[in-house]
């Protein structure tokens, strides 16, 4: 039995593994759009849920006119800018609370009390502060971001490997050093989910905020669309949002298994 | 042979005029734990010569590690005085080469990289660096895994790893927390062979911490053995097998079967009562 089971393992499978994953997605997506489709006139009225094909024309329209281009790319700074502000800080905070045990315990109650606060709801607060241009955009997606690239660097910072610092100390690294070689590589693997886990926070800050008040952006598209009773365009919005967070969050995997290529 | 067996006694007239190159005095260790407090260290007595070879058995738990710990600055002597090559350590001791027992290589660093760290924070120069690093690693036996992670490393190759890390920066001092503990007896033997070689050429002062008895009598000069806590000097002995010495040779030295009773007897009774 047991060789018969071996020789049967051998079997060279038609489809590898992730050529198998990628045949199931496709049937997937299908069934759903096909689903959809043929629902959408049938079960459900099209004035509420739309339908792929319109959705798609209206994609086709946006993307003829220039206008998803436009939107995406107002969104996507807002969102970038946002992201590498918050992250940054969110980094630097989290090497400086973490070298220290008594700042550590002082900060920590009220850095988790801010956490707590919903990012969305301080969007109207920032528009008073900063008008209705890139800045409340930037500023929401950077705090939405900074929290869970602190939290999780933090995390990182203090499983730090103590007895690998004591032995850098003995090498004779300062503080700076042993942050610089040993506290800052351990702490990247939770760092890097952080940013993964941060990204679309961040899209959702910038976005919620263009909603409330803006003329441009994917936010804005998404309100407007909405406001015309045009639930294609909606759809057709957050399809492009999707896509664009989707392409960045694999870009960032990528990146991430090419710096920790040590594992 | 050097019988420097000036431990307990302080050194007298003409051999002893130097100062010694490691010495602690009066010193005592206690942790607080949660069931009170430890004392692990009381009342004691070591020191070396430069370019001794100091081992170190006991029973687990009996302050060996502390005892490096205290010489490598990381942890404060609740009582008595650390000197290491004539300077109290009252901070974390540069001067010292600390090849512990836990693996400290850096794991997002290849091996040439981890080598390097200790010249890196001196601030070497990269053409320097470089040469000493290819230097320390053909020393060791590592050419051809220079680019390797320790991750892709076996054991005792992260061990020759750390010892070429530790021996680059040529601290006078070498410290050791049971290096091969964990590595099969016949790599063990290897790499005790190429650690004498080594000191041999380098005549560091080392200390040498270890439960094997054999490995304590093959490589050093003088064997110290610890009671349990609070751990006191039962034994201090002079190692009386000539160098240089063939590690799977120096068990079959006439002194050897003597030390080895000696340091046995010496050790048995806290072992017996532990087990």
């Amino acid at each position: 039995m047991s060789t018969q089971a071996l020789s049967d393992t051998r079997a060279e499978p038609m489809l590898g593994q992730s050529g198998r994953v990628w045949l199931y997605r496709t049937i997937f997506v299908v069934a759903m759009l096909t689903a959809w489709q043929g629902a959408s006139g049938t079960l459900l009225d099209p004035f509420w849920v739309s339908s792929p094909a319109a959705v798609l024309k209206t994609l086709v329209e946006w993307t003829a006119s220039g206008q998803l281009a436009y939107h995406l790319l107002i969104t996507f700074k807002e969102t970038a800018v946002g992201f590498v502000l918050g992250a940054t800080a969110g980094v630097l905070f989290a090497l400086l609370v973490g070298a220290s045990d008594i700042l550590h315990r002082t900060v920590d109650p009220f850095v988790t009390a801010v956490y707590g606060v919903p990012k969305v709801a301080l969007a109207p607060l920032f528009i008073m502060w900063f008008g209705i241009g890139l800045a409340p955009k930037i500023v929401l997606a950077a705090i939405s971001v900074f929290f869970l690239v602190f939290f999780s660097t933090l995390r990182g910072v203090r499983e730090v490997d103590l007895k690998m610092v004591d032995a850098l100390r003995t090498m004779g690294a300062g503080r700076f050093a042993v942050q610089r070689m040993v506290i800052f590589p351990s702490a990247l693997p939770w760092l890097f989910t952080g940013l993964k886990l941060g990204l679309p926070y961040g899209f959702v800050g910038a976005v919620a905020a263009e909603m409330m008040a803006s003329n441009a952006g994917i936010g804005y598209l998404t309100q407007n669309s909405a406001g015309q009773l045009d639930t294609a365009g909606v759809f057709a919005a957050l399809f492009a949002l999707m896509v664009v967070t989707t392409l960045l969050n694999e870009a960032l995997g990528r990146l991430e298994s090419w710096i920790f290529r040590w594992r | 042979m050097r019988s420097a067996h000036l431990s307990v006694v302080p050194a007298q007239d003409g051999e002893a005029q130097r100062a010694p190159a490691v010495e602690l005095r009066g010193v005592g260790k206690a942790f607080s734990s949660r069931s009170g407090r430890v004392e692990v260290l009381s009342g004691l007595n070591i020191s070396l010569q430069s370019g001794e070879f100091l081992a170190i058995v006991g029973p687990s738990g009996s302050g060996k590690s502390t005892v490096l710990n205290l010489l490598a600055g990381l942890d404060r002597p609740s009582a008595g005085a650390v000197t290491c090559q004539g300077a109290p350590v009252t901070a974390i001791n540069t001067g010292i080469g600390y090849l512990t027992q836990h693996d400290s290589l850096l794991p997002w660093r290849t091996v040439e990289q981890n080598v390097a760290v200790p010249l890196e924070l001196r601030k070497i120069d990269r053409v320097e660096t470089a040469a000493r690093v290819r230097e320390l690693i053909v020393q060791v036996g590592l050419d051809g895994f220079e680019r390797h992670y320790p991750s892709q490393l076996s054991g005792g190759m992260r061990k020759r790893a750390m010892l070429a890390r530790t021996l680059i920066y040529d601290p006078p001092v070498l410290l050791m927390d049971e290096p091969f503990g964990p590595l099969d007896a016949q790599l063990k033997l290897v790499l005790q062979a190429e650690l004498l070689k080594l000191w041999s050429a380098r005549r560091k002062t080392v200390v040498f911490v270890t439960h094997d008895i054999v490995e304590a009598i093959t490589l050093a000069d003088r064997v110290l053995v610890f009671s349990s806590r609070p751990c006191q000097i039962r034994l201090d002995e002079p190692i009386a097998i000539p160098r240089p010495r063939e590690v799977h040779e120096v068990r079959f030295h006439p002194a050897f079967e003597e030390h080895y009773r000696r340091l046995w007897a010496a050790l048995e009774p806290p072992v017996r009562r532990s087990s």
